[in-house]
């Protein structure tokens, strides 16, 4: 998915040098790149490679053991992650980032309707009529290709694939800048995986933004992102263009990854 | 030794200090007041004691009234807004024993009102003080059950979640369904449960002259509201709060500005509605005041049942 990105601009979220230690026990080492909106980066690797731990680490969710994670703010300010009050860091995940989960149930509330999950981050940052909240969660389920009409069902009614574009829905509401993502189309089965990677793609190209999607699914990564990190046992071991990448690996991992896909 | 007392061998209020609690006890609650009144909305912990009755009977209550509590005050102690209930007569014998304070059903005549789940009908004057009895004060338990993140969340004044739960009740019954421990927002900041009482009441919580304490026994957590705090009741702009209304007036002393307790007066299903304040209804009768089923003129009622006009004017609506 080639888009030319305007190199010009400041880094929307720089990492330099990550390293995480869980005690002895590495989490990851050593990591750095930027990412600029528009783009898309995945991060892929086997289990236990320290993909999980740079995404927490890069989300301000763990604090990291060496290493500093820089951001831009919408006010233009390049702000460490870690210097950031709690407060500050709460307002930037209901405002400026959307975090969207592997498991639905982690990242949705699944005891209130499908409308309640998508405007809680409206009433979080002070709206306060109903009639806008509604309005604007019926428009963000119809972007994401739910029926309207099911706004008042709890996601517990919702299929896999709803949930996680519910999900979606629930946190491009408030038009975040940076949108983590952790396997969004883990457990779905192959035909609604297409119109969810589909349904991201549209958006992101829509609204600009960037975002870092953690992913042990090569396909995944090439039919959403521009860059790939590989990772292995923490480390990053090899980073560039998507196709790229993909098509001409260098490092050994990489080559076994990509050959382990199957080609239809 | 394990002979059984009777009211001869334990005499009123020897054995006791003033008020039950002992002086160290009072004054640490005392520190939690002072925090509380300093910070309007705000949940203090304190060290509460275990009391002689068990929790849920007004234990945090009774407690911020012992610390209060001067030889000089006037007591009054209400249960859902009547004076002779069992949790009322106790509490107020309890104190009487204790204390051997001076003691009223009569709101105007009180100094301390000690409640649970009401307001008083007759609007409070400065220097009295209304201590209430506080279930559950996290008014986001039932939302977010971490208290070390209901805490955090109160700090941050990240209430979006409060809303979450209005947004659903309207979402289901087209109105905010919660009728009593309505949410409220104070001067602006905190998130306050005003405790149970109902959502008519919570009008009279904003810019009262009195001082309002909440005392949380088992929870272990006192609040406040000093006075002329504003307090308001957590809304949408196009849904706003709407107090309790009802259709009838009291049956004893057609009061129809009042809240209203329904009585179930036999077995076909025929219920009266008579005011929760015992005093307010007591004392409009003795104004005057008479609802259609005040027993001294029933009769007199029933004959003019059919043209009888409601205090205010409007036309009785007959009891089904």
């Amino acid at each position: 998915m080639p888009m030319p990105i305007p190199i010009s601009t400041p880094p929307l979220l720089e990492a330099r040098g990550l390293t995480k230690f869980y005690g002895d026990r590495l989490g990851c080492r050593d990591v750095s790149f930027d990412i600029r909106e528009g783009e898309v980066l995945a991060i892929v690797g086997e289990s236990g490679s320290g993909k999980s731990t740079l995404l927490s680490l890069l989300s301000g969710q763990l604090p990291a053991s060496a290493g500093e994670v820089l951001y831009r703010t919408r006010a233009g300010e390049i702000r460490d992650l870690a210097a950031l009050s709690e407060a500050e860091r709460r307002f930037l995940f209901r405002t400026d980032w959307g975090f969207v989960h592997q498991d639905a149930a982690r990242g949705l509330r699944m005891g209130v309707s499908a409308g309640g999950n998508v405007g809680e981050r409206l009433m979080a940052v002070g709206a306060r009529s109903y009639g806008a909240i509604r309005a604007k969660a019926e428009d963000w389920l119809d972007r994401v290709e739910i029926d309207p009409t099911r706004i008042d069902e709890p996601p517990t009614a919702y299929s896999g694939g709803m949930r996680q574009r519910l999900q979606i829905a629930r946190n491009l509401v408030t038009a975040p800048r940076l949108v983590f993502m952790d396997e969004p189309t883990g457990g779905l089965d192959v035909s609604v995986q297409a119109r969810l990677l589909d349904l991201v793609r549209r958006l992101v190209a829509d609204m600009g933004l960037a975002v870092i999607v953690v992913t042990h699914d090569l396909a995944v990564a090439r039919l959403l992102s521009h860059r790939i990190m590989v990772m292995k046992q923490g480390r990053v071991i090899e980073e560039g263009l998507t196709d790229r990448v993909l098509d001409d690996p260098r490092a050994a991992y990489t080559q076994l990854l990509v050959s382990s896909i199957l080609q239809p | 030794m394990n002979a059984p007392l009777s009211p001869q061998t334990a005499p009123a209020a020897t054995g006791y200090n003033f008020a039950y609690l002992d002086e160290q006890t009072k004054r640490m609650i005392r520190r939690a007041l002072l925090k509380a009144v300093a910070i309007p909305g705000h949940q203090v912990p304190f060290a509460a004691r275990d009391m002689p009755m068990p929790y849920g009977w007004g234990t945090g209550g009774i407690q911020v009234t012992a610390a209060i509590l001067g030889s000089g005050d006037v007591l009054k102690v209400i249960d859902q807004g009547a004076d002779d209930t069992t949790n009322a007569v106790s509490i107020r014998a309890f104190f009487q024993k204790t204390a051997n304070v001076a003691v009223t059903t009569r709101t105007a005549e009180a100094t301390v009102i000690q409640t649970r789940h009401r307001i008083p009908e007759k609007p409070l004057k400065a220097g009295q003080t209304l201590v209430f009895q506080v279930p559950i004060p996290e008014p986001l338990r039932f939302l977010e059950p971490r208290e070390t993140e209901t805490r955090v969340m109160h700090a941050l004044a990240d209430y979006g979640l409060m809303h979450v739960k209005l947004y659903e009740d309207i979402a289901k019954h087209g109105h905010i369904a919660k009728t009593y421990a309505y949410p409220v927002e104070v001067e602006g900041r905190y998130v306050m449960d005003p405790s149970p009482i109902p959502k008519f009441d919570n009008p009279k919580l904003s810019m009262s002259p009195a001082l309002q304490l909440f005392g949380a026994g088992r929870e272990k957590r006192i609040y406040a509201l000093p006075p002329f705090t504003r307090v308001k009741s957590l809304d949408f702009e196009d849904h706003p709060f709407e107090p309790t209304r009802f259709e009838a007036p009291c049956a004893l002393c057609g009061a129809t500005d009042s809240y209203l307790d329904e009585v179930v007066t036999d077995d076909r299903g025929t219920r009266m509605f008579v005011c929760s304040d015992t005093d307010h209804c007591e004392e409009r009768r003795a104004d005057g005041h008479r609802g259609l089923l005040a027993g001294d003129d029933l009769v007199d009622t029933i004959t003019r049942e059919a043209d009888v006009e409601r205090d205010d004017g409007a036309p009785i609506v007959p009891l089904p």
